[in-house]
C-alpha cells in the first residue's frame, strides 16, 4: 500500500458507522441477534422482496442484507445487487418452462374452476386484518407447536407434481394467439444499457427486478384510468421452479436446484388487428423471484400496457417504455434521492451568485422607476 | 460467504466495456456513449459513474486524487478514496494536484491548470443538457445528432427577457468541438472555461443514467451564449466592486466558498483546498525570503 | 414566374394496404377506407406545380385529404409514394430523398407552417417572442439584440401588440395566436408558406383581418402559399388556382374563378351551390 491521504472527513464516516452499529445492538445486555434463518423464514415475504429487487436468488444473502441494513428494503436490495455485480457469470440456463413449477398456490379469476383446480395456498387475501395480540408474547413452545400440529393434522396430499397452465387452455381454444417462436437472445440488462426503443425482453427483465412500490404505483395509475388494460388474471401461480442447466459432459439438461417464484398472466381485451387473422385476447406477463404477488400482477399489467405503447406510441405514462422502465428501479431512485444529502455548496454558491445579480438588476430598475416618478 | 474482490472491484469484462466506451467518447467529443453501468456498493448519485471510470483506468502505478466540492477531505471524497484504496491495493493517493495522475472530482475542476499526462474524471448526475426542454431520450438523441439546440437557446433567450440575465448557475451547457452540447456536470460557471482547449483529457461518468462522455485534450469547449450577451463566470467582488480574497491564503483568483460567521458577517475561502494550501505555502516562502 | 414546387403522384395510405386499395376507394367508391383491408387511402396520385408568389388553394370537406397533402410537404408525415421537388435559385431538392437533417433545414428555413390548432405551431410554455426567437435560433442567428429586433418587427407586422410579446401565447385570443403563428412562420422570410385552415373557428371580423394580412404579406414578400380550407370564401379571396379534393383524389383543378363560376364536377357544383 502506498502513501494514503486521509484527514478529518474519514473520522466522521467512521463515527457514523459505529453509531449505526450501536443502534442495531441497542437492546444491550439482554439482546439476541437476529439469525439468518429467522429472517429468511419468519420474514419470508421480506426476503422475497429482496431477492427479486436485488436481482439475485440467494435467500441467505438476502437475509444477511436485511439484517445489516436494519430492515431497509431499498438498502438491502442494493447490497445484494452490488454483491452480484462483482460476480462472474459462469453459465446461462436456457428458457425455463414455468409449467414445470412445483406449486404452493395457484388461482385463476377468469374461470370458476380450472384444469387441476384452484389452490388458494398461503395468502393474506382473505385474512382479517386484525391485530393478532396473541403473537405479541408468543413463546418458543407455542411457536414450535404450530408447525408440528399443522403437519400432524394435514393428510398427505394427493397432488400432482405439476399443473397445466390456464393460458394453454385459452390458446388451445384460439382465444389467445399461439406462442411465437422467438430465437433471438433475450436482452441482458446487466450487460447492456437500455437504449430506446428497447425490445420487450428488456422491459420484462427491468420490471422483474423493479422496486415493488414503484412498479405498483405505475401499474395502479393504469388500473385507475390513466390507461385501459382492464386485466383479468388468467392465472397467478407461486411455487418452486426447477432450474435446468446442460450437463457438462452429456449436454442433457439436469436439475441443479429450484427457485421460489411468482408468475402472473393477465388477459386483456382484444384489439383492432392490423396484421393478420381473427382477433384474440392479448396477454400481459409478470414474473419475479420470491413470493410477491402484487409485483407480479403490476408487472403483467405494465407489460400489456407497454406492448401497446411500443406499437402505437404511448397515450399515458404507463404505456411509455422510457417513463416506466427508467423510474421503477429502487437502486437508481433511492440513490438519487439520497445524493441530495451530499454537500452541494459549490453549486449553491453559484445559484446565489445568479440570484444576487438578478436581484441587484431588479433593484436598480425599481430605483429608476422611483426616480422617474419623482421628476 | 467470503468477499474476494478483483483489483478495481469490477470484473475485467466490465472494465473492458467501460474502456471501450471511453475510447468511443474520445473519438466523438461530447457524445454521450451509453454503457451498462454496474451497481457499485455506494448510492447511485454518489459518484458511481465517475468511480467506474476511475476503477477501469487505474493501475498499480497511478497516483489518485479524489475531491468533492474542491476538497479532498469532504466525506464523500474520503468515502470514495477509501473504497478505491481498499479495492486497488498498491496505488498511491495524494491531495497534491501536481502529484496526481488521475483525479476524480465532483462539482469542481482544480484551479491549477492540468497537465497533459493527467486525466480528470468528473461525476455526473444529469448527462443530458437537453433534458430541460425534451423529456424523451429517444427524441433527444435525434436532436443531438442533428446538433439541434435551438430550444435550449430559447431558454437562454427567455431568461434574458425575464431576468435580464442568463440564470443558469452551474451545469452550464457547453458546446464541444462545434457540435455536441454537453452538461459539463454541476461545476460552477467559473470552471467551464477550463474545459476549452484543456491539455488534459476530461472524462464524464453518469452511473445512474449509464452514460460516458469526454472532452479530449485540446478540444474546443464553448459555453452557449449570445454574441451580445456573453457567458459570465461567478463574480466575487464586494459591494465596492473589489475582488474578494481568500481569508486563509489571500488568493484573489480562485472560486470562493462563502461562510457565515457567528456574528452574521461573512468569510470567504478557497473552494479548492489544495490550491489554498499551495498559495499559503508560497506566500510563506516569499515572506521568509523577504525577511532573510 | 419561377416554379418553386413540383408535386407528382403523391400518395399516403394509413394501414398495411392491399392490391385492391386504390380501385376500392375514391369519389366513385364513396369512401377512402378500403373494404378489403381496412386501410385508409388518405391521398392518392396528387400532382401540381406551384410558382413564386402564387397562392394555391386545396379545398374539400374533412376527410378529403387536403391537410394530408400539406403535412407530407412539411415533413410532418412521410408519404407512401410520390415525389416532390423544391426549387431554390441554384439547387433542386428531391424532398423525400433528403435525410432528416436536410429535411429539417428546409422545414426550419425555407418553409413556414400555420396550423389551425395554434398548439401545433406554437410552444405555449414560452413567450410569443421566444417562439419567434426559436425559429431564428434554428437558423444560427446568435445575437440577442438582433433576435429581439426581428421578433418585434415581425410581431408588429402581424399586428400583435408589442407590449405583450413577452407573454405566453396561451394568454392570447384565437386571432392573436394565429398572428403569432404567422409571425413565427415568416421569421426566416421563407419563399413557401403552408396555411392549414388558419381562419377556421375564428369570428368573421377576425377572419377578414387575418385574410387581409395574408394577402398583404404575399404582395410584400412574393411568398408562395398553399392554402388548405373547406371555406369557399377563403378560396375565392386568397387563391388564384385551386384543387378540389374528395376521398383522397383531386377531382377538379384550374383557375379559382373558373372553378367557382363554372364547376365541372358534380361534387364541385354542389359545393359551390351550397355556398351561395
Amino acid at each position: 500500500m502506498g502513501y494514503v491521504a486521509i484527514k478529518g472527513g474519514g473520522q466522521a464516516i467512521q463515527g457514523a458507522e459505529e453509531v449505526l452499529e450501536a443502534l442495531r445492538t441497542a437492546e444491550g445486555e439482554h439482546g439476541t441477534p437476529l439469525t439468518m434463518q429467522a429472517i429468511e423464514n419468519q420474514l419470508r415475504l421480506l426476503t422475497s422482496r429482496i431477492v427479486s429487487e436485488g436481482g439475485l436468488y440467494h435467500p441467505q444473502l438476502a437475509a444477511l442484507a436485511i439484517k445489516q441494513s436494519q430492515g431497509d428494503t431499498l438498502e438491502a436490495a442494493f447490497a445484494l445487487r452490488a454483491y452480484r455485480s462483482t460476480k462472474p457469470r459462469l453459465l446461462e440456463t436456457s428458457a425455463q418452462d414455468t409449467g414445470s413449477m412445483r406449486l404452493i398456490r395457484r388461482i385463476s379469476s377468469a374461470f370458476k374452476d380450472i384444469p387441476g383446480g384452484q389452490m388458494l395456498g398461503p395468502t393474506y387475501d382473505y385474512a382479517l386484518r386484525l391485530m393478532r395480540l396473541d403473537l405479541a408474547n408468543e413463546s418458543a413452545e407455542t411457536f414450535r407447536a404450530v408447525a408440528r400440529e399443522f403437519l400432524a393434522e394435514t393428510p398427505e396430499p394427493n397432488l400432482p407434481d405439476t399443473f397445466p397452465k390456464v393460458v394453454e387452455a385459452l390458446r388451445a381454444e384460439g382465444l389467445l394467439p399461439p406462442v411465437e417462436n422467438h430465437t433471438e437472445t433475450p436482452f441482458d440488462i446487466t450487460r447492456e444499457p437500455l437504449i430506446f426503443p428497447v425490445p420487450r425482453s428488456a422491459a420484462l427483465a427491468t420490471m422483474a427486478r423493479a422496486e415493488t412500490g414503484s412498479i405498483l404505483a405505475l401499474a395502479y395509475s393504469n388500473m385507475r384510468g390513466y390507461g385501459d388494460v382492464h386485466p383479468t388474471v388468467a392465472e397467478l401461480r407461486v411455487g418452486y421452479l426447477p432450474v435446468m442447466l446442460p450437463h457438462p459432459i452429456t449436454g442433457e439438461p439436469v436439475e441443479v436446484g429450484e427457485v421460489l417464484m411468482t408468475e402472473c398472466e393477465v388477459v386483456a381485451m382484444y384489439e383492432d388487428d392490423d396484421s393478420k387473422g381473427a382477433p384474440t385476447f392479448t396477454l400481459g406477463y409478470g414474473a419475479c423471484f420470491g413470493h410477491n404477488e402484487v409485483k407480479a400482477i403490476a408487472m403483467a399489467i405494465l407489460d400489456r400496457a407497454l406492448q401497446k405503447g411500443m406499437r402505437d406510441g404511448p397515450s399515458n405514462p404507463s404505456e411509455d417504455p422510457e417513463f416506466v422502465l427508467l423510474h421503477i428501479d429502487g437502486v437508481d431512485s433511492m440513490g438519487f434521492a439520497s445524493h441530495y444529502k451530499m454537500p452541494h455548496y459549490v453549486t449553491f454558491q453559484s445559484d446565489m451568485d445568479r440570484l444576487r445579480t438578478t436581484q441587484k438588476k431588479h433593484e436598480s430598475v425599481k430605483q429608476q422607476d422611483v426616480n422617474e416618478g419623482v421628476q | 460467504m467470503s468477499a474476494g474482490y478483483n483489483f478495481g472491484f469490477l470484473d475485467e469484462h466490465a472494465k473492458k466495456e467501460v474502456r471501450r466506451a471511453i475510447l468511443k467518447a474520445i473519438s466523438i467529443p461530447g457524445y454521450q456513449v451509453p454503457y451498462s453501468s454496474r451497481e457499485m456498493p455506494m448510492g447511485r448519485g454518489f459518484g458511481t459513474g465517475g468511480l467506474q471510470l476511475t476503477l477501469s483506468l487505474i493501475g498499480a502505478n497511478d497516483t489518485l486524487k479524489v475531491i468533492d466540492q474542491g476538497s479532498d477531505d469532504s466525506v464523500n471524497a474520503v468515502n470514495l478514496r477509501q473504497f478505491i484504496e481498499m479495492t486497488c491495493p498498491g496505488i498511491d493517493t495524494t491531495t497534491h494536484l501536481s502529484e496526481a495522475t488521475l483525479i476524480q472530482s465532483r462539482h469542481r475542476i482544480p484551479e491549477t491548470p492540468l497537465k497533459p499526462e493527467q486525466v480528470l474524471v468528473l461525476q455526473v448526475p444529469y448527462p443530458d443538457p437537453l433534458v430541460v426542454v425534451e423529456p424523451s431520450e429517444d427524441k433527444r438523441k435525434i436532436m443531438h445528432g442533428e446538433a439541434d439546440y435551438a430550444r435550449l437557446l430559447v431558454k437562454l433567450y427567455e431568461d434574458i427577457v425575464k431576468f435580464d440575465e442568463i440564470t443558469i448557475s452551474h451545469r452550464y451547457p457547453t458546446r464541444i468541438n462545434d457540435h455536441y452540447v454537453i452538461d459539463p456536470s454541476p461545476i460552477p460557471r467559473w470552471d467551464v472555461p477550463k474545459l476549452d482547449n484543456s491539455p488534459a483529457l476530461v472524462l464524464f461518468g453518469a452511473g445512474r443514467e449509464k452514460k460516458i462522455y469526454a472532452v479530449p485534450p485540446h478540444t474546443k469547449g464553448e459555453p452557449l451564449a449570445f454574441e451580445d450577451v456573453p457567458f459570465r463566470v461567478e463574480s466575487f467582488n464586494d459591494a465596492q466592486g473589489k475582488r474578494r480574497a481568500c481569508a486563509r491564503c489571500g488568493a484573489t483568483d480562485s472560486f470562493l466558498d462563502e461562510f457565515m460567521n457567528e456574528d452574521g458577517s461573512k468569510r470567504y475561502q478557497c473552494s479548492d483546498s489544495d490550491y489554498c494550501d499551495e498559495t499559503l505555502q508560497a506566500s510563506k516562502m516569499t515572506e521568509a525570503a523577504t525577511y532573510a | 414566374m419561377r416554379k418553386i414546387l413540383e408535386v407528382s403522384n403523391l400518395s399516403k395510405i394509413y394501414g398495411k394496404g392491399c392490391p385492391r386499395c386504390i380501385e376500392s376507394t375514391g369519389p366513385e367508391a364513396d369512401t377512402n377506407m378500403c373494404p378489403h383491408c381496412g386501410s385508409v387511402v388518405a391521398i392518392h396520385d396528387v400532382s401540381f406545380d406551384l410558382h413564386e408568389g402564387e397562392i394555391l388553394g386545396l379545398m374539400g370537406e374533412s376527410g378529403s385529404g387536403k391537410s394530408t397533402v400539406v403535412k407530407n410537404l412539411y415533413f410532418d408525415q412521410t408519404p407512401t409514394s410520390g415525389e416532390a421537388r423544391f426549387f431554390e435559385e441554384d439547387t433542386t431538392h428531391e424532398m423525400f430523398n433528403l435525410n432528416a437533417a436536410q429535411q429539417r433545414r428546409l422545414r426550419n428555413q425555407r418553409f413556414g407552417m400555420v396550423y389551425q390548432n395554434p398548439h401545433l405551431g406554437l410552444n405555449f410554455g414560452i413567450s410569443s417572442g421566444g417562439n419567434i426567437a426559436e425559429r431564428l435560433l434554428m437558423n444560427d442567428v446568435s445575437h440577442y439584440g438582433e433576435i429581439r429586433e426581428r421578433a418585434k418587427e415581425l410581431l408588429s407586422r402581424t399586428e400583435v401588440l408589442l407590449s405583450r410579446m413577452d407573454e405566453s401565447p396561451a394568454a392570447f385570443s384565437g386571432g392573436m395566436q394565429q398572428r403569432v403563428q404567422i409571425a413565427k412562420a415568416l421569421a426566416t422570410n421563407p419563399p413557401l408558406l403552408y396555411l392549414d385552415e388558419v381562419t377556421t373557428g375564428l369570428d368573421l371580423s377576425v377572419q377578414a383581418r387575418i385574410l387581409d394580412l395574408i394577402l398583404e404579406i404575399q404582395q410584400e414578400r412574393n411568398t408562395a402559399m398553399i392554402v388548405v380550407t373547406h371555406d369557399l370564401g377563403v378560396i375565392r379571396l386568397l387563391t388564384g388556382r385551386a384543387l378540389v379534393m374528395k376521398y383522397g383524389r383531386v377531382i377538379e383543378s384550374g383557375l379559382t374563378d373558373q372553378i367557382l363560376e363554372d364547376p365541372q364536377h358534380a361534387y364541385t357544383q354542389r359545393l359551390v351551390a351550397s355556398a351561395l
